[in-house]
């Protein structure tokens, strides 16, 4: 609660937080299928039919809604950047913990692994996973997920072999506290405040990539409705119906905003050297 | 040279790391690669035929044998033969890489040039009303895809004032500068954008920090004017997080930018990788791949020496 | 003498509405020419921000003029306004007629910069010096702080000198264009103490030399009889008493000043040690610690790959013991291996060689005993602060028994009341307690498993003055009452003679004097401890003058295989031994 209303008293929070809870409030919508109209159903009468009161966003070529499909389309990203960077974060914890805490070997292994992951362009990864493993919703997902764990490990490690070193962790091991109590009491549950920053940063670039694997033909599939897709989908039609460039790329950007702003705010709000204010 | 011979000593590992880790991912692609090379008409070979096919490419071999080979080969330049193109994987690669040298030092150029005065003066402007716009239009910039904005500036162009950008048959710099940087300007403003938008914000951010520091105000304190405070004093302290960033962000550029070529139909290394994934030509994607990874791992070491040059203490190997 | 600085009614305030928000509210004092006025106060007396107030570098730390005056008279005679100046007036001002030195040397010089560069920046701006000319007069500079080999210094980067050689440079800075006035803000605080009577010293001798006026902001009212001529007493953003110095030690009228002087511990050497609980001298006495040969060594290896080619010889054979209700201080410099020692006993550190028998006299008789526990320095560090209090004194039950029943909610209780922290405090986290309660509380943690032994490492450095006292003072209460022996780690003497019965003096990992307190501090004889208390400031040394000492702490690092030859000692009466030196 607190956290909330630290929020919308900053600035660039408070915006961040409306455009969120926006798109959330769209992506639910969209994938409980509560959009103006079917976002697949092809209206022949209506094609390429401007923004209106009938379709507010207008018709695709194939006299599909651009609204519903817009919603239809932040449902899948959303469902998407969630899933992943929930994968990233996961993984990401574990292996940045495990390296801090086991260190020497440990740490050298995890993080040779995580450098030659970081040695990749972030899309020419994703898009070696998708070659092998062929496009869809899911692979995006492990696809997103495993290109941005090792920034999650490394978010993790470095301010954990920081906390190792602090005295209540000496102070810990005087009492002979258990390494499971240790790593979850002292090093995890001060990891949250950095975590949540990272998680709100990482789900704006996982919805940049999902947008962008989407774009090139590699992620979400036809018919299925999704930003990058209808972007791309766009491109040949730009002067005769630019609404349907508009529209998704609008979308795109001010989901990628919110995320950002919001991730500013918590990073203001959760900064170390602010704790005492709010801890 | 502590920290420098570190960080070299665990260069060859994770590119073996790299190497081992696309070799292995491409032999986990689904289907065979004589039907993927040949498409419809493998179904035509015989099975003898087949199996001499297999052994002429050495695919016969178990998987470490294979990538010995392939190592063994890259070891003497030989990156083996691309599919599509009927030629050798390395001047496939080679042709393509100019572009995108070109393109990613373009776009660096404009980040930093835009970037790096608009995070100084957000920094030392901090809660003015400049220093505001700065953070409005940083973080518009950070949260635009290039490929909204590409789309973005082409609509607008074409839509606008009627004029398309430059496409067609690519210009080296060295045969037509002129049509080149023409045809590369669009482009590298498009990545230019998002980049210095990081840039800004790292600066800005790298600044405040600094300015409060300890030593800044000693230089106050014997009567430094805010310019020398600023320049002299806090920038130099300022630029390693600069480094790093553009460091990574360039990193990643020579990778090619898959998105922005595509929009601006440009041969860089990004479109040809793509193209090679789409087409299965696995040889092209396991070479340029590692090629990729090697540019992105040379940048790292010339970041690193970058902050062996800015700070002493990296000098002397403590951190 | 004429006035060389004239503050009025000076107020400070910060914030979005700094008239409401003020940390100074209303100091007035002056500054005579060549005069040294201390202004003494604990942390948010406002004292610091004072001192930031005269070149007006408050201004880059958000803080605003609010209102008052401060009058310079400048070197050509006119009378400058620095409260109402503007910056680019003040440039000229800063460094040419008012130099400052600061807390931390180690942060304070420019990181990749050269110190050369930066002592020439000085000449470059007030005096126009360039190239040679402002080199040669940085090299004169680092001359004048007694910096030995002063020309190849000038090419060191900050991190290549010790802390004392960091504040030298830094006052060479300062001084370089000789400003009639210096601000010394809390200049040694960070130093060790006989780096701080060397600063100390130098500080005299230039004021001697030069002839210029000084403002000494500090905590430690002893440090100031050395150096002051007046001294100001802060306390709230307020002055509560000013005056000459020898009136303000000898005849404090303010409370606030008397219990300064009266409450906090002052080095008295020897004469304030403890009378209390001389220990068991029969032969079967149990110790309830007893180190034996101690030796701690970290390997040190040029690179990933070779072997191991030295050792820094942390702690090189240390032998003590301690008995139940006793305190032994082991006293050193940074660097000695006193906390070393201390963590090794704790088992924080491998130890490379020794043995330690602990006696607990409780041992087996209650469930989950730990004969010895710790407290640590930093009151903010030691305490996670995600966890509640509850949580916090838990930890040690969870540890070892597992399980935190009624009866430990009542220990709980009934500690946390013992220490004196309100009764409600369990559900609270650290960040609502004081730096002087946290620390209670982590002596409460401590005591949760029913110790024999505490150490303490450094656990009263980081409180202010005053409430250190009462900590002290807690420590002592608690060990009559539980019968704790207590192994004190620590740096500064006055503490120590305060609550030690014992002392052992450590020196470059090994013990050079070991005894009673009162006869340790009162007459030392090894050179060290001689030199280490003759650095301790005291109130009454008053204007009293250091050598100039510039030897610098002996390497630890040994090469491999290296081992110490064995010690010998001499006695100097009943329990007072000291090494014999070479």
């Amino acid at each position: 609660m607190r956290i909330l209303r630290a929020i919308f008293g900053h600035g660039s929070g408070r915006i961040g937080g409306v455009i969120v809870f926006v798109y959330l409030l769209l992506a639910l919508l969209g994938l409980l299928g509560l959009t103006p109209h079917n976002p697949i159903t092809q209206y022949r009468i209506d094609r390429l039919h401007a923004p209106g009161a009938a379709y507010w966003m207008g018709t695709d070529l194939f006299g599909r809604d651009v609204a519903s499909r817009l919603m239809a389309g932040i449902g899948q990203s959303f469902t998407v950047a969630f899933f992943s960077v929930a994968f990233a974060a996961l993984a990401g914890t574990v292996l940045g913990l495990a390296a801090a805490w086991l260190g020497r070997r440990w740490d050298g292994v995890v993080m040779r692994i995580m450098d030659v992951l970081l040695a990749f362009p972030a899309i020419l990864l994703a898009l070696l996973i998708v070659t092998v493993a062929g496009p869809g919703t899911w692979t995006s997902v492990v696809a997103i997920g495993i290109v941005y764990t090792p920034i999650f490990t490394r978010v993790v490690r470095g301010p954990a072999l920081s906390l190792k070193t602090r005295e209540f962790v000496d102070a810990a091991r005087t009492f002979g506290s258990s390494s499971s109590y240790i790593v979850t009491r002292h090093l995890l549950l001060n990891l949250v405040a950095p975590l949540t920053v990272q998680v709100t940063l990482a789900l704006a670039w996982a919805l940049l990539t999902e947008a962008g694997l989407s774009f090139l033909g590699l992620g979400t599939q036809p018919p299925a409705a999704s930003l990058g897709l209808m972007l791309s989908d766009s491109r040949n039609l730009m002067e005769t119906a630019p609404w349907l460039m508009i529209f998704p790329g609008l979308a795109i950007m001010i989901s990628i905003l919110g995320f950002n702003l919001l991730g500013d705010a918590l990073r203001d709000i959760l900064d170390p050297r602010m704790r005492r204010a709010f801890a | 040279m502590n920290y420098l011979l570190r960080r070299l000593a665990t260069f060859p590992l994770v590119l073996l790391g790299v190497s081992i880790l696309v070799f292995v991912a491409i032999r986990m692609v689904p289907g065979d690669s004589i039907t993927a090379m040949l498409g419809t008409e493998a179904g035509l070979l015989t099975p003898a035929q087949r199996d001499a096919l297999a052994a002429y490419f050495g695919i016969d071999q178990p998987w470490f044998v294979q990538y010995w080979r392939w190592i063994g080969g890259i070891l003497h330049g030989n990156f083996g033969i691309s599919v599509t193109y009927g030629r050798p994987v390395l001047d496939v690669i080679l042709e393509r890489f100019p572009l995108t040298l070109e393109l990613a030092l373009l776009s660096m150029i404009i980040a930093l040039a835009v970037g790096m005065p608009a995070g100084i003066h957000a920094a030392t402007h901090n809660e003015k009303p400049s220093d505001l716009v700065v953070r409005i239009v940083a973080m518009i910039g950070q949260s635009t895809p290039s490929f909204v904005l590409g789309l973005l500036i082409i609509y607008t162009l074409s839509a606008g004032f009627g004029v398309l950008p430059a496409m067609g048959e690519f210009a080296p710099l060295w045969q037509d500068p002129l049509r080149n940087l023409s045809q590369l300007i669009l482009p590298a403003i498009t990545l230019g954008f998002a980049f210095a938008a990081s840039v800004t914000r790292i600066a800005r951010s790298a600044m405040l920090d600094v300015l409060s520091d300890d030593y800044v105000r000693t230089a106050r304190s014997k009567g430094a004017s805010a310019r020398s405070v600023v320049w002299r004093h806090a920038l130099p302290n300022a630029l390693i997080p600069v480094v790093t960033l553009s460091g990574i962000e360039f990193g990643y550029l020579l990778g090619g930018a898959v998105i922005v070529e595509q929009i601006y139909a440009l041969p860089g290394l990004g479109r040809m990788v793509l193209d090679a994934i789409l087409q299965r030509d696995y040889a092209l994607v396991q070479g340029s791949v590692l090629f990729i990874a090697f540019n992105f791992m040379i940048v790292n070491l010339l970041v690193d020496l970058a902050y062996v040059a800015l700070d002493p203490r990296i000098r002397l190997g403590e951190q | 003498m004429t006035t060389l600085l004239s503050v009025s009614d000076l107020r400070v305030g910060f914030g979005r509405d700094p008239r409401a928000n003020e940390v100074v509210r209303g100091v007035s004092f002056d500054v005579a020419d060549g005069e040294t006025l201390a202004i003494v106060g604990e942390s948010g007396s406002g004292k610091s921000v004072t001192a930031l107030s005269i070149n007006r570098l408050v201004d880059f730390g958000g803080g605003r003029i609010t209102g008052g005056s401060m009058k310079l008279k400048r070197a050509d005679g006119t009378v400058f306004g620095l409260a109402t100046a503007t910056e680019p007036q003040l440039t000229g001002i800063r460094g040419a007629e008012i130099g400052m030195i600061f807390q931390e040397p180690m942060t304070s010089l420019n990181p990749v910069l050269t110190i050369g560069t930066q002592i020439e920046e000085s000449f470059r701006l007030h005096r126009g010096l360039t190239g040679r000319q402002a080199t040669v007069a940085a090299r004169e500079a680092l001359d004048r702080v007694r910096i030995p080999d002063a020309a190849r210094r000038l090419k060191y980067t900050p991190n290549q000198l010790s802390g004392g050689m960091l504040q030298r440079v830094m006052i060479a800075i300062a001084l370089a264009c000789n400003p009639r006035l210096l601000i010394a803000d809390e200049p040694t605080t960070a130093l060790d103490v006989t780096v701080q009577a060397q600063i100390m010293a130098l500080l005299a001798e230039l004021k001697r030399e030069s002839g210029m006026s000084m403002i000494f902001i500090t905590h430690d009212i002893g440090l100031v009889a050395g150096i002051a001529d007046k001294v100001m007493v802060m306390q709230n953003g307020q002055a509560v008493e000013q005056g000459e110095l020898n009136q303000i030690l000898d005849h404090p009228s303010h409370p606030y000043t008397q219990h300064l002087l009266r409450d906090v511990p002052h080095f008295a050497g020897g004469r304030a040690a403890r009378a209390d609980g001389q220990r068991d001298k029969t032969e079967n006495a149990q110790p309830a610690l007893k180190v034996e040969g101690l030796v701690v060594r970290f390997p040190l290896k040029s690179s990933f790959f070779s072997r191991a080619t030295g050792a820094v010889h942390a702690v090189d054979g240390i032998d003590f013991d301690l008995m139940q209700g006793e305190t032994l201080a082991i006293v050193g410099e940074s660097g000695s291996g006193k906390s070393t020692t201390a963590k090794a006993v704790l088992g924080l550190v491998r130890s490379t060689r020794g043995s330690f028998s602990v006696a607990s006299r409780m041992a087996s008789a209650q469930r989950g005993a730990k004969p010895v526990q710790m407290v640590f320095q930093n009151p903010y560090a030691s305490l996670n602060p995600r966890l509640s209090v509850e949580s916090i004194l838990a930890e040690p039950v969870i540890a070892t028994v597992g399980r935190v029943d009624a009866q430990i909610r009542a220990r709980m209780a009934s500690l946390l009341e013992r220490v004196g922290l309100p009764k409600n405090s369990l559900e609270r986290y650290p960040h609502e307690f004081s730096g002087g309660q946290r620390q209670r509380l982590c002596i409460a943690r401590a005591l949760m498993l029913n110790p024999s032994v505490l150490v303490l490492d450094e656990a009263v450095s980081a409180l202010d003055v005053s409430v250190q006292a009462k900590v002290l003072e807690l420590l002592v209460d608690l060990q009559c009452e539980f019968g704790l022996a207590y192994l004190f780690i620590s740096h500064d003497m006055a503490v120590v003679e305060r609550i030690a019965h014992r002392i052992a003096v450590i020196y470059a990992g090994q013990i050079v004097e070991i005894g009673d307190a009162q006869s340790v501090l009162s007459q030392p004889r090894h050179s060290y401890t001689r030199k280490l208390i003759a650095a301790v400031p005291a109130i009454d040394r008053r204007h009293e003058h250091f050598e100039i000492d510039t030897r610098q702490v002996p390497s630890l690092v040994r090469p491999q295989g290296f081992e110490p030859g064995p010690a010998r000692w001499e006695r100097f009466g009943v329990d007072h031994l000291a090494r014999m030196e070479a």
